[in-house]
């Protein structure tokens, strides 16, 4: 995830964003991950509502679930609010 | 020579202020009355009142607000003004940093003023001087006029694409905010020619495309959100760039007003007086400079060269300026009108003396702190320093580096 760094000339002033955030990958922050056991999950989709990174994604045309690792933090906050323990935090 | 032809009013500081703001054709203040700025705002909204400006007057709950609000509508593009004095500076402290950070050109008056505790209405400076670190350019009036010229000109620094920092001008509370004085006004249509319209230099948004630096929404973009360790430094550099490109401008911009109202402060940053073939001299800003011109005058009818280095923009430092002023100088008394406590001596004096270390001239240098909370400093006090300087010169020894002027024991 490492990206090329500009220099104090390149970039513009008083902080403007140069590029949208969803371009600024914060995915390496986290230790844990969330992992989800497809038996367990009855696809209630509370997890995609409680991230607060939005790192959720229900897939309708599948309905499915994914997790995008590019930007979960890590913060485990799925994991305690699924009602059937369907989401592990593992290193 | 004046070049244009100029009404003579009788206004003290503040109103002179006020004045300037009027003309200036300021779209957004936002102030909180705090003694002794209060006049400022009290007469501008009189102005308001009146229908004589079209500016939107924000009526705020504190100063934190006050400026909030100012760099706010100067992110939408406005020209924003604020006003305020001692305690109030103090409150505004998070947000100068946030104003200068987003580049916001907002100017701001502030009356010079003791802080608590205990309470203290009168003129020292400490307010200011405490705030030199955070990324505004300082002016220091000497008398109301200068105050009025100031302003004035601080849109134009503030403003311009080189800079786009905020600019905060001093004049010291009471003995200029609410002393009476002929104060010579240009026309209104001189000044809102001079001060123009706000110009925007051009950023690369997240869309990739360049657009001028204001909130827009026919051109979106995000203005100072967030930087983690990977960027804040370089936008903290940049930021003392604009201070590097600043005194050139300053000097231009004050030239260009120089010759429209026939007014000039030394080359706008550095107001030296008799300096030239000076052996002695003092070094100080505000008002105060007015009583040393006339102890320099009197010194120099008995045939002692004394000299006086006014210190107009404090930020950014005139290095160079105060180095090559004080070329020939042998002896200098720096006069601090607030308190580095535990600092050995107070703010000027740190800066002139780290100023000098790598001048190819050492002069001795000595620190008067003196008038703290309005303490009256008389010209025999002034004559005292010199006095003290002469004898440095002579003996070639400091007994006492860092002193105070009219303190009693």
């Amino acid at each position: 995830m490492k990206t090329e760094k500009k220099g104090w000339k390149e970039i513009p002033i008083a902080g403007v964003c140069w590029k949208p955030s969803t371009e600024y990958l914060t995915g390496d922050w986290k230790t844990y991950k969330p992992v989800r056991d497809p038996e367990k999950c009855k696809l209630c989709l509370l997890c995609v509502i409680f991230c607060p990174d939005g790192a959720i994604h229900w897939k309708p045309e599948e309905n499915d679930l994914e997790f995008d690792y590019n930007f979960c933090k890590g913060c485990g906050i799925c994991a305690n609010e699924c009602p059937f323990k369907a989401i592990e935090m593992k290193l | 020579m004046e070049s244009v032809k100029q009404k003579v009013l009788a206004l003290n500081g503040d109103e002179a202020v006020a004045y300037a703001v009027k003309q200036s054709d300021v779209d957004v203040v936002a102030a909180y009355p705090i003694t002794p700025q209060t006049i400022i705002v009290e007469r501008f909204s009189e102005y308001v009142a009146n229908g004589e400006v079209d500016t939107e007057f924000i009526c705020v709950e504190s100063e934190h607000s006050a400026l909030s609000a100012c760099l706010t509508a100067s992110a939408v593009g406005a020209r924003a003004f604020t006003a305020t004095a001692s305690a109030g500076l103090a409150l505004m402290h998070e947000i100068l940093y946030v104003t200068s950070g987003c580049r916001a050109p907002v100017v701001m008056a502030v009356v010079n003023r003791a802080l608590s505790a205990p309470i203290n209405i009168h003129c020292d400076h400490s307010d200011s001087m405490v705030e030199r670190d955070c990324g505004w350019i300082q002016i220091y009036a000497e008398n109301s006029q200068e105050a009025y010229d100031s302003i004035i000109q601080a849109f134009r620094i503030a403003e311009n694409p080189k800079i786009m920092l905020p600019v905060m001008v001093g004049l010291d509370g009471f003995t200029l905010s609410h002393t009476l004085e002929n104060v010579h006004v240009l026309p209104d249509e001189t000044v809102r020619k001079f001060v123009g319209t706000r110009q925007f230099p051009l950023v690369t948004t997240h869309t990739g495309k360049e657009a001028p630096l204001r909130l827009d929404v026919e051109n979106p973009m995000t203005i100072g959100p967030l930087d983690l360790p990977d960027y804040y430094f370089e936008h903290k550099r940049q930021q003392e760039e604009a201070m590097r490109n600043a005194p050139e401008i300053i000097k231009k911009i004050h030239d260009e007003y120089g010759e429209i109202s026939g007014r000039r402060y030394g080359n706008g940053l550095l107001d030296p007086y008799k300096l030239e073939d000076a052996e002695i001299a003092v070094i100080c800003v505000g008002s105060t400079s007015g009583t040393v011109k006339t102890v320099v005058d009197n010194l120099r009818n008995q045939g002692v060269k004394a000299g006086l280095l006014r210190i107009r923009t404090f930020r950014p430092l005139p290095v160079d300026g105060i180095r090559k002023a004080l070329e020939k100088v042998k002896a200098v008394a720096v006069m601090d009108r607030s308190m580095s406590f535990g600092g050995h001596g107070g703010a000027i004096f740190h800066e002139i003396r780290h100023v000098l270390y790598d001048a190819s001239n050492h002069p001795y240098i000595v620190n008067y702190i003196y008038g703290l909370g309005g303490r009256d400093t008389s010209p025999n006090q002034i004559r005292k320093i010199y006095n003290d300087l002469q004898k440095i010169v002579e003996t070639g020894r400091v007994e006492t580096p860092v002193q105070f002027v009219g303190l009693r024991e």
